[in-house]
């Protein structure tokens, strides 16, 4: 037996093990009103994926051997694999249940809320997506820091990246560990480490290839079960909307309310600074930014944003759907529901008892196995972007100032995941009853306010400098998390003031203006002898990232 | 890449063609999008009367129809470019790489007719 071989056979019986441990410890816990009991069909299809995904990354490590491979799976993925790769990425469980969710709760707003996360990515494509993969190798810092010094802009990308990362990562795997209680009748923190160890065996044995084929195999189970569900509520209706929302309206508490939007937009203020940090937040998600360096051109690269957008476009249709149809199907059943009248496992929960709805037990068993699996294709696709800011950006250009081998580096990446995987494992521990949706958002205003600013100028804008691009992207960053801590998610909500000093919902708005007026400011008054370089790289980088002359292409397998 | 290459392309007349086009098509799409989603958006900041307002008889009201609206012209305006882009920007990047003499062009993805030096009609 070959060495990778035996590791393999050890994690599928640890995980055996794991999961009995987990049902054994779980049952005395029945009583508890957030807890189910152990659903064995969701386990062994659960089983079935992650057995499917151990044997893809075994594959997968066989092909990783490059700091190219790792990184960007050699870049030889196809647009088409790399759409679904990223649609897999983008379509976290805090899409499926948080949306179908407030869908299930306030009807249109629901709506709104997803639309914000799918009108990010035609600016992505028409913008950034070709000129990013023509200048960029395996991580965005590649991009922001062409024609800098390497060490400030490197620090502050690796900085936004980390924090961007964590912030996200948290809410995964809260996510993970409530979703998994409430499916599996597993313990919180089993679930927790069980994600970290799947993880960290996709990222640190297979890299990237691994990773994009868990996002792909997460995508079309996802897209499948959703499918399956939104069609089996059309059908009760003679797929006629009107009849499933009249219905709907007819049963809801909140009656006619809920074709017309409600409470989710505060003000226009809040409303449209959510709606920036949505749509510019995709445009600065760093494992986002990554998948655009796995495939060989910039045509391929403009292509799987099609391919993506159409399939999260899809999917939010879908869950609409999905929201009305839990209103007519679960809110009116009182098998879902507890003594109270509350839905079992909270509102999060209202898609789950659908599946179970329209499709029984099996489906249910399927619809549990996808929502797991769908947090794990994120945190795969997290930890991997973490680790590449870290050896790529930090290590290797901040600390050995590029004087490393590929190999140093990728060992530095693999002790990066793994302390990537303990730190989320006990963040999610720690910040148990974090808001999934407030956490998810917060990455997006960071990453819309940082980020994306820096990107952008160092790309499109001429006079954009060194010391621009740093301060700017630093301020940008302390005033997205300052903003934050001040509102009242934070202020009110965690450290019990009266009122919140930053009156709106998301930062974003304020946030990204300072990081954009911080680059340019920062720029102009730039007359040192790094901001003439800087400026003189321009040209070279323009028509790089214009054409792809001198861009890497795939390598040869 | 050598000072005299980054000139050679700038140079070329396609070049400055594919940039122009792209730029400006790019931000137009681009400022289309924005105003759809933030007009969406102020609506339902704004006039969140009218989006709840029936538009027939029945229970359906404007603002799941615009909704829809947004996704689909997201996905429509993303093809849209992406269409022209494999046509006729292809053409031209392809028709820059043959000029420069780089030898990392990619294989021809249009069946432009190219000769040296070339220039696209697009």
């Amino acid at each position: 037996m070959t060495k990778t071989t035996r590791i393999f056979s050890y994690l599928a019986a640890a995980f055996a093990l794991l999961a009995l441990a987990g049902s054994a410890m779980a049952a005395p816990d029945l009583g508890q009103a957030t807890k189910q009991a152990t659903n064995w069909t969701a386990i062994a299809m659960f089983a079935v994926f992650v057995l499917l995904t151990l044997f893809i990354t075994k594959w997968a490590a066989k092909r990783t051997r490059s700091a190219s491979d790792f990184y960007t799976a050699g870049g030889g993925i196809t647009g088409f694999q790399n759409g679904l790769a990223i649609a897999g990425d983008f379509m976290s469980a805090a899409s499926f249940l948080g949306i179908s969710a407030a869908v299930f709760l306030d009807g249109f707003d629901g709506l709104i809320y997803a639309i914000g996360f799918l009108v990010g990515w035609p600016v992505l494509t028409f913008l950034m997506a070709e000129r990013l993969r023509n200048l960029g190798r395996f991580t965005f810092a590649d991009v922001a820091a062409y024609r800098f010094a390497q060490k400030p802009v490197r620090l502050f990308a690796a900085s936004g990246t980390l924090v961007v990362v964590l912030f996200y990562l948290i809410a995964q795997m809260v996510g993970a560990g409530q979703l998994i209680k409430l499916l599996f009748g597993l313990d919180y923190w089993i679930a927790v480490v069980l994600v970290g160890i799947l993880m960290m065996v996709y990222v640190l044995f297979g890299g990237m290839t691994a990773t994009t084929w868990v996002q792909i195999i997460k995508a079309v189970m996802l897209l499948a079960g959703t499918t399956f569900m939104a069609f089996s509520v059309l059908s009760m209706f003679n797929f006629s909307p009107e009849q499933l929302f009249a219905k709907a309206v007819e049963v809801h508490a909140k009656g006619d309310a809920i074709m017309g939007p409600g409470t989710f937009i505060k003000d226009p203020i809040s409303g449209i600074s959510f709606g920036m940090a949505l749509m510019f937040g995709t445009a600065g998600l760093p494992h986002i930014l990554m998948r655009f360096f796995t495939v060989p051109s910039a045509k391929e690269a403009r292509k799987s944003v099609l391919w993506a957008t159409t399939w999260i476009g899809y999917f939010y249709v879908l869950v609409f759907i999905i929201g009305f149809g839990a209103i007519v199907l679960v809110g009116t059943n009182p098998a879902f529901k507890d003594a109270a009248g509350k839905l079992l496992g909270g509102n999060n929960m209202a898609a789950v008892h659908l599946a179970k709805a329209v499709g029984g037990d099996i489906f249910l068993g399927f619809i549990s196995a996808v929502a797991f699996a769908t947090i794990l294709a994120v945190v795969a696709g997290l930890t991997l972007s973490g680790a590449s800011a870290v050896s790529h950006d930090l290590y290797a250009t901040v600390i050995k100032k590029g004087q490393t081998t590929p190999g140093s580096e990728l060992r530095v990446s693999k002790i990066t995941t793994i302390a990537l995987g303990i730190i989320a494992v006990l963040l999610g521990i720690v910040f148990q009853s974090v808001n999934v949706a407030f956490m998810v958002s917060l990455a997006f205003a960071i990453a819309a306010s940082a980020n994306f600013p820096v990107l952008f100028m160092s790309v499109l804008w001429k006079g954009c400098t060194t010391r621009g691009a740093t301060v700017g992207g630093f301020l940008g960053l302390i005033t997205a998390v300052g903003l934050t801590v001040v509102s009242k998610s934070v202020w009110v909500d965690v450290f019990h003031n009266k009122a919140a000093i930053f009156p709106y919902t998301s930062p974003a708005l304020f946030s990204m203006i300072v990081g954009f007026v911080g680059v340019w400011l920062f720029s102009v008054t730039d007359s040192g002898p790094r901001a003439a370089i800087d400026k003189a790289g321009f040209e070279a980088q323009e028509v790089r990232s214009e054409t792809g002359i001198g861009a890497a292409g795939a390598t040869a397998h | 890449m050598e000072a005299d290459l980054v000139q050679r392309v700038k140079n070329d007349p396609n070049y400055q063609k594919l940039v122009r086009t792209r730029s400006r098509y790019g931000w137009m799409l681009a400022l289309s999008v924005m105003v759809v989603y933030y007009g969406f958006t102020a609506l339902n900041a704004w006039d969140k009367a009218f989006m709840a307002s029936k538009i027939g008889n029945g229970v359906m009201s404007w603002g799941v129809p615009l909704g829809l609206f947004v996704i689909l012209f997201t996905v429509a305006v993303t093809a849209i470019y992406v269409r022209r882009a494999n046509r006729e920007f292809d053409a031209l990047t392809d028709a820059i790489h043959q000029n420069a003499g780089a030898g990392t062009a990619q294989p021809a993805a249009t069946n432009a007719k190219v000769t040296q030096p070339t220039k696209v009609r697009a």
